[in-house]
């Protein structure tokens, strides 16, 4: 297995770093996918509710050999605090280098080439400890597949959505999201004690064009929400990642199944699946 | 943004109707009083009344004015009920705590009578939020019989002088002993804590003082957990006025005004502590 890339550009690497500090905030460990295309973070938060993250270009220069020819890929379990550490001494790095090397035990090995005054610059490594994830278990941190979902919009501001979310969750464990293609999006949460209901308008619903999958919300009325009730907790925690300023924000539906969050930021997406509750 | 005014659904069957075009004139003086889970609202041509009690010993009384409201419409002569003040505030401030330069939240209230949940609408950014709180049938607030006839001694002073004294009081005393005399030591608050006996004096002729009536030496102790739950609206108000009566009943009385410079009363009434006898 071989694994080597390299930052050049000061923004890239300035958000990557902002990726791993919010992935630190949210687990201690999580599953680094390395395929020959892209580079993902996987993060397991609990059974079925999993956070993916997707890079592409973050790297100006990236080559991997997977396990073998016929599984091509590398996964690793690392400890996103330990990346977070290490990309601190790198921030006005001119040259940042990441691979897989072995040390005592397999690691990653990033080095950040500093600038310096004098015409040698310094180099600053860091061995960061990761773990093999054996093939039989590569199946749990697969991208899964965008549902075929019912309805599909845009998030509103995810600061307002925070407040409220956060406020909700004093009054009750359960939340319900529901959202119709006519850009409208309401949370609601109902108790024995109180009934509160926050309407969003006018938020949009992104175009997903004519692909089959979409079938379902072809077929769906447009002015009917499509519901799903979740753990607000689970929403809380999709919400902390607001924190990286995602340039769209959106939410996919499968009517009281699942709700399918997704933030981009430039050539990046993490998604979050909330399963429904009864 | 103010939300409008238009007629919305059962606003007809209201019988109490209310608007703020910024709700923490209305949720910081609640936040101040929410020493307990319940609270009873009373509604009249002078406005609003929320009353908190503790123990049948402590009541408060919050007062918000007709005029604090842009709008205040009532089809009876009095309307209450009761509500949970911990819902209630978290549902007023839905949209967060803290307020951006120029952002605010808009509140309408109405509640259409006996039965009824006390319906709330919410409005900031052009984000409505909609509340129904469940009303109980509102307990007979207690009669403390404190009446200005009554009162044996009063002083009125500015409320920096008594933030002071009340944030550094022995927390580990029982019971806050006032002291209010025409002679030495005029006004004295007295701790007896396990660091020992403290005294916080308070001249008649201080500038702190605007106001000394006092005509008999009293001396009254109340439980501290009890008046402890009056510091949050000590914090908030300039003024404050503490008069006792013949029995040793006391009377707190702070002046809040909020930041656009609405004035509001928020009221405490507490038992003496049985044990002492008066001298």
């Amino acid at each position: 297995m071989k694994f080597r890339a390299k930052m050049i550009d000061l923004g890239c690497l300035n958000h990557f770093t902002r990726v791993v500090n919010t992935i630190a905030k949210l687990t201690k460990s999580c599953v680094l996918r390395l395929t020959p295309d892209n580079l993902y973070f996987v993060l397991s938060v609990a059974p079925g509710v999993q956070r993916f993250c997707v890079s592409v270009n973050f790297f100006d220069e990236y080559q991997m050999e997977g396990l073998s020819p016929e599984a091509n890929e590398i996964c690793l379990e690392v400890a996103p605090e330990n990346i977070s550490r290490a990309l601190k001494t790198a921030q006005n790095a001119k040259a940042v280098k990441v691979k897989l090397t072995k040390k005592h035990c397999p690691c990653l090995t990033l080095s950040a080439e500093l600038p310096s005054l004098s015409s040698i610059s310094r180099v600053v490594t860091h061995d960061i400890p990761v773990e093999v994830i054996p093939r039989r278990l590569w199946h749990e941190f697969k991208e899964p597949t965008v549902p075929d979902f019912d309805v599909s919009i845009y998030l509103p501001p995810l600061k307002t959505m925070k407040n409220v979310v956060d406020r909700m969750k004093n009054l009750s464990n359960i939340l319900v999201l529901e959202a119709n293609l006519g850009g409208e999006m309401n949370l609601k949460i109902e108790t024995d004690l109180v009934s509160v209901t926050t309407h969003f308008k006018d938020l949009g619903n992104p175009p997903w064009g004519d692909s089959a999958s979409q079938s379902r919300s072809q077929s769906w009325d447009p002015e009917a929400m499509a519901h799903a009730r979740v753990d607000v907790r689970k929403l809380q925690q999709f919400l902390i990642g607001q924190q990286i300023n995602p340039s769209k924000a959106m939410c996919n539906i499968v009517h009281n199944r699942i709700v399918h969050l997704i933030l981009l930021q430039e050539d990046m997406s993490l998604q979050y699946f909330i399963p429904a509750v009864a | 943004m103010p939300l409008s005014t238009r007629s919305q659904d059962g606003d007809e069957g209201c019988v109490l109707a209310a608007a703020l075009d910024n709700v923490r004139n209305l949720s910081n003086i609640l936040k101040a009083i929410s020493f307990k889970d319940h609270a009873v609202f009373t509604a009249t041509r002078d406005g609003l009344k929320v009353t908190v009690e503790d123990s049948k010993c402590l009541q408060a009384n919050a007062f918000i004015q007709t005029d604090v409201f842009q709008e205040f419409a009532l089809r009876e002569e009095s309307v209450g009920f009761q509500v949970n003040l911990t819902v209630l505030l978290d549902c007023l401030a839905i949209f967060g705590c803290s307020s951006a330069p120029g952002v605010s939240t808009a509140l309408r209230m109405c509640y259409n009578g006996y039965g009824y949940p006390l319906t709330l609408y919410l409005e900031e950014g052009g984000v409505v939020t909609v509340c129904k709180i469940n009303t109980q049938e509102p307990e007979e607030p207690i009669d403390f019989d404190f009446c200005s006839t009554n009162v044996t001694n009063k002083v009125i002073l500015q409320s920096e002088s008594l933030k002071e004294a009340f944030s550094e009081l022995d927390m580990t005393s029982e019971v806050l002993q006032i002291t209010m005399s025409p002679s030495q030591p005029f006004f004295r608050l007295s701790t007896f804590g396990n660091s020992g006996n403290a005294h916080y004096d308070y001249p008649k002729d201080s500038d702190m003082m605007e106001l000394f009536q006092c005509t008999k030496t009293q001396t009254n102790r109340y439980k501290m957990s009890l008046l402890k739950s009056s510091t949050k609206a000590l914090a908030l108000s300039c003024k404050a006025s503490v008069r006792t009566d013949s029995r040793g009943f006391l009377s707190l009385q702070y002046l809040v005004r909020s930041d656009d410079g609405q004035i509001c009363f928020v009221e405490y009434y507490c038992c003496p502590d049985e044990e002492v006898d008066e001298e």
